[in-house]
């Protein structure tokens, strides 16, 4: 500080010059601190504690089971699955529902029957431990069940 | 005031902001829209910083050398001691809610007028000197440096800011661009920038004891000039003691009532209250201000000429306080008196002798506002009013910003008026309350020279006024406020002519039947009451 | 600040800070944009906004100066409203109430109103000034808030490995019209909308523009790109949920992984919402907890009836009566008023 403002200083002390020292409201200020400190990290105290467990969506259904290693593929890659089945459902429901075409070519190139619960759910019949695997773990909720209801297959048209 | 606009060249007001970023232009000082430098001799009284003989015209503005250390060490130290202040300076998002509020704005245009922008001037100062991001990225962070350029147009805006509040109503966080200006001001008054309407009144205030300089042999001479006028018109002469102690109540009014109409005829309204009343009062002529100009410089002012109230209510004994109709003389005492001076505790709990009444809203700093205790004389049936007395005026009340918006006294005034006079309208609902508009000249800025600014910030409330006047032919503006009374008459003159301006108690004692009293047939300006008009020409 | 300045150059840093990341992620820095940036933001956010919060209770409230928007407390038969009472509080009852409405509800920017002054022949002056309820900024304020909060909460369940049924509620009560798939949230939109809606008006609202600075811009084209890449992370170019809630929830039980996979956008997305973080406690974003602050909303008017102390009030030099007396004493004596100390004859 040079000498000139510290004169200064000088000067505003004797009119009351003030340097904060303590928290003011402190009750108020603390309630305050601490709401926002869980509110902001909230997750953090949620989870503390528990150690994130991975989804493993199990495909050992008896119909994959049967099939030879060289056709356990899905109608599209792994990868792309993951990311865009949604998508492709809700395509292939417009397809059926408007266009009553119920034809799908695979990336492989084998033609598939467009049907959620008799061809998806022939190969995926555990829904428990496939597709509530990772839908349960990223909480979102299929809506597929809105509309389909699950029968048992004999009944299914 | 030859080259004054008139109003029709006046509500042409561009509100198109100039393209060029507000940053790069300069303060303009337009002839009319400001201030004349304050005179030495009044910094030399109140020892205040740098008393010299500078004009605001000038380019030089002989600043002491190290003028800008001053002024940041000043601001920092204010950033200390006012959260308000850090607080308005960290936390403005710029939605622009305030822009069209400010009656400088919509009266003149000038987008620094707009609160928003009259607060950025300072924030750009405070981020480039305070804060991080200002300090690394300047200009790129809102941040600009402090020049001398700069320091002209802070003192330009905050000379061009009457302190309504009117901006904090609306704005989401309640940032107060009053608040911004008092410290504003304080910044200025630092390096010794101060104008000369405020500082020869708290000059006059500090030493004789009122803004206008009466010493309190010639505040005793007004006041008796006044009980003979009273006579006159009432056969009644009051008679009010002068500092004498043992009085249950001592009277503080602001100055502006007793030195020139139409303020005088409120002040002569209070007089024959009390003396209906019997009251056992007092006046004085230390405590002889209850207005504040000091407050319209720095805290610190104004808690040196309230100091006087308290001061000398304890050195005469009475009771408790009885404070006349003011405006930002109620501001400071309700919100900072007992701050600044109290506790009172030498004083007693207000109650009122006539109904017994204890004004608990005034346990602490036992001071009550005339209409508080007029309205709780009127409710108890303690005054004998006739209304008609009063016929041939068609009032509106205009609330005062700082009564409206620091205090909240919106309904005894009305209640008094609906009691003493027949014929009162309310003026548009955006206008009235809390939504209130200045008289454009409050906060010390009713000098003359400051005509044009006056005129412009004032066009709001004319223009309200203008509606009721055309549509219920009101006649009158009724306030409680000292200001009002002396600045509305020429703002009237200008926007619309044909409305006086009267004070709410000028009202009451034109109705008060006082016992003894000779038959009025003029109200307390010597005007004919309704019924008497040909009696008063014959007269002439 | 030239308008040049602050407009272009928050939108050019934006598109900057997307492309950084975007290439960042490409050369492989995953684990800067995914782990450490995020935490580093959190940081500076935690300890900046509380740094702030201590800053402004450290400076004492002096006066009280509440802005008093209704009749005060006066006598008992002067009649108050429920507003006045809230908007002129006598007591802390009050004053929560009158914050409560200012925080979740906006109060002072529902008073809004456009002044306009119009010709008008019938006045002499040849204008009029015409109030007109404005409420535009409010809704526009309200829908914006309110979408970010719900998408905030949203995003809890990232950081969550069982998210809790109320959120749940909220999600699907966010996606009501099960629109496309995934279910397209009502949020998204409506922050959309709003934070065009504010743009636009500091665009083309002259006063708006002419007050706004970069600071101003900046925030809204931050938001407006965090919304941007989250809809289209969401709609168009997806990534792998799994892949990122391993991610997330890695963060917020302090095991960062960074799982194969995950697309660039969702670095990009993530990317911008550290930096916005961690602007926030440096900016006028900090007007969240500062409202909290704001002196002339939350004190009581209470006063004339209750002492306020100021903790550094100082005796400044007073002109006592004595000094008036010394001054005037003869004249005062010939006007026969009262003195203290009598004229020794």
């Amino acid at each position: 500080m040079s000498e000139e403002k510290k004169e200064i200083i000088n000067s505003l002390k004797e009119t009351g010059f003030y340097k904060p020292g303590k928290i003011y409201d402190r009750g108020k200020v603390i309630a305050g601190i601490v709401v926002f400190i869980i509110v902001a990290a909230f997750p953090f105290f949620y989870n503390a504690g528990k150690a994130a467990k991975m989804p493993e969506p199990k495909l050992d259904t008896p119909v994959i089971r049967q099939l030879p290693e060289a056709e356990r593929v899905c109608v599209l890659p792994k990868q792309e699955m993951r990311e865009n089945h949604m998508v492709l459902l809700d395509e292939w429901r417009d397809q059926v529902v408007r266009e009553g075409n119920r034809e799908y070519t695979g990336y492989t190139g084998k033609k598939y029957t467009i049907s959620l619960q008799n061809t998806c759910m022939e190969c995926h019949s555990n829904y428990e431990e496939f597709c509530n695997e990772c839908h349960q773990y990223t909480v979102q909720t299929p809506a597929c069940w809105g509309c389909h209801i699950q029968k048992p297959k004999e009944w299914a048209g | 005031m030859a080259n004054v606009p008139n109003p029709e060249e006046l509500t042409k007001v561009e509100y198109r902001p100039p393209l060029e970023p507000w940053m790069d232009s300069k303060a303009e000082f337009k002839k009319g829209a400001y201030c004349n430098a304050a005179l030495p001799k009044w910094l030399e009284i109140l020892d205040y910083p740098y008393p010299r003989e500078w004009s605001v015209t000038d380019e030089d503005w002989k600043l002491p050398e190290n003028w800008k250390e001053i002024f940041l060490t000043a601001f920092e130290d204010r950033l200390d001691r006012f959260r308000s202040f850090r607080l308005f300076m960290d936390i403005c998002v710029r939605c622009g809610a305030c822009a069209d509020k400010c009656h400088y704005f919509i009266g003149g245009g000038d987008p620094k007028n707009m609160p928003v922008l009259r607060a950025e001037l300072l924030r750009s100062i405070y981020r480039r000197y305070f804060t991080r991001a200002g300090k690394m990225f300047g200009k790129l962070a809102g941040a600009r440096d402090l020049t001398e350029d700069v320091l002209k147009e802070l003192f330009y805006y905050f000379y061009q800011c009457s302190e309504c509040r009117r901006c904090s109503v609306f704005c989401p966080f309640g940032i107060d661009m009053a608040e911004i200006t008092i410290l504003g001001r304080e910044l200025l008054s630092s390096v010794g920038l101060n104008i000369e309407w405020i500082m020869a009144s708290v000059g006059s205030c500090y030493r004789t004891g009122s803004h206008i300089g009466a010493p309190p042999h010639a505040y005793k001479d007004t006041i008796e000039f006044f009980e003979e006028e009273c006579e006159e018109v009432t056969g009644i002469k009051p008679n009010p003691s002068f500092n004498r102690k043992g009085a249950e109540i001592l009277f503080v009014a602001p100055s502006g009532d007793y030195f020139a109409d139409p303020g005088t005829y409120t002040f002569m309204g209070y007089l024959l209250l009390f003396e209906y009343l019997g009251l056992d009062y007092t006046v004085s002529g230390y405590a002889a201000e209850g207005g504040n100009f000091g407050y319209f410089m720095s805290h610190e002012m104004g808690k040196r000429l309230n100091y006087k109230i308290y001061a000398e209510a304890e050195r005469l004994g009475v009771k408790w306080i009885l404070g006349g109709e003011c405006g930002h003389m109620w501001r400071v005492l309700n919100q900072y008196m007992d701050t600044w001076n109290g506790p009172a505790d030498f004083l007693e709990e207000p109650v009122s002798p006539i109904t017994g009444t204890k004004f608990e809203n005034a346990k602490a700093t036992k001071m009550v506002h005339i209409t508080e205790f007029t309205a709780d004389l009127i409710r108890n049936g303690k005054l004998n009013l006739d209304k008609s007395r009063n016929d041939h005026i068609i009032t509106t009340f205009h609330d005062s910003c700082n009564p409206a918006r620091a205090l909240g006294l919106f309904e005894e005034p009305r209640y008094i008026i609906n009691n003493v006079c027949n014929n009162f309208y309310e003026m548009p609902e955006d206008t009235i309350r809390e939504k209130t508009f200045c008289c454009g000249s409050g906060s010390g800025l009713n000098a003359d020279e400051n005509f044009e600014l006056r005129m412009r910030g004032g066009f709001p409330r004319a223009n309200a006024l203008r509606y009721v006047h055309e549509k219920h032919g009101v006649n009158h503006l009724s306030c409680v406020c000292a200001i009002d009374r002396a600045v509305f008459p020429p703002l009237l003159e200008y926007w619309v002519p044909g409305v006086d301006v009267t004070g709410v108690h000028e009202m009451v004692a034109n109705a008060l039947v006082i016992p003894g009293e000779t038959e009025r047939k003029t109200d307390l300006r010597f005007r004919p009451l309704k019924g008497f008009e040909s009696e008063e020409t014959e007269d002439d | 600040m030239s308008f040049n300045l602050a407009y272009y150059f928050p939108l050019f840093s934006v598109i900057a800070l997307l492309f950084i990341s975007y290439l960042g992620v490409r050369v492989g820095l995953e684990m800067f944009f995914g782990v450490i940036m995020p935490y580093l933001a959190f940081i500076v956010f935690f300890v900046g906004v509380i740094d702030r919060i201590v800053k402004w209770a450290r400076t004492p409230v002096p006066y009280r100066i509440p802005t008093t928007c209704g009749q005060n407390k006066t006598l008992p038969w002067i009649k108050r409203t429920i507003r006045d009472k809230f908007e002129n509080p006598e007591s802390m009852f009050y004053v929560m109430g009158r914050m409560f409405m200012e925080v979740f509800f906006f109060r002072s920017l529902f008073r809004n109103m456009r002044t306009e002054l119009r010709p008008w022949g019938k006045y002499p002056e040849g204008g009029k000034l015409i109030y007109w309820s404005s409420k535009w900024l409010w809704i526009g304020a309200l829908a914006f808030h309110y979408s970010l909060i719900v998408i905030l909460l949203r995003h809890l369940r990232f950081f969550m490995e069982t998210s809790p049924s109320c959120l749940n509620l909220l999600e699907s009560l966010d996606g009501f019209f099960i629109i496309y798939a995934p279910t397209v949230y009502l949020s998204g939109l409506v922050l959309l909308a709003a934070i065009i809606y504010l743009l636009l008006r500091r665009i083309f609202d002259m006063k708006v523009r002419y007050i706004s600075l970069a600071a101003d811009f900046f925030p809204l084209f931050m938001i407006l790109g965090i919304g941007i890449t989250g809809l289209f992370m969401r709609y168009f170019y997806r990534v792998d949920m799994v892949a990122v809630k391993e991610l997330t929830l890695g963060l917020a039980t302090f095991h960062p992984t960074i799982p194969e996979g995950i697309g660039a956008i969702f670095y990009m997305h993530l990317f911008l919402v550290a930096v916005l973080f961690a602007y926030f406690p440096f900016s006028k974003l900090m007007h969240l907890p500062g409202v909290f602050f704001s002196v002339t909303r939350n004190m009581a008017g209470n006063n004339r009836w209750k002492r306020h102390e100021n903790p550094w009030e100082y005796e400044p030099r007073h002109f006592t009566y004595m000094d008036q007396e010394d001054m005037y004493r003869k004249q005062m004596k010939k006007a026969g008023i009262p003195l203290e100390k009598d004229i020794e004859e």
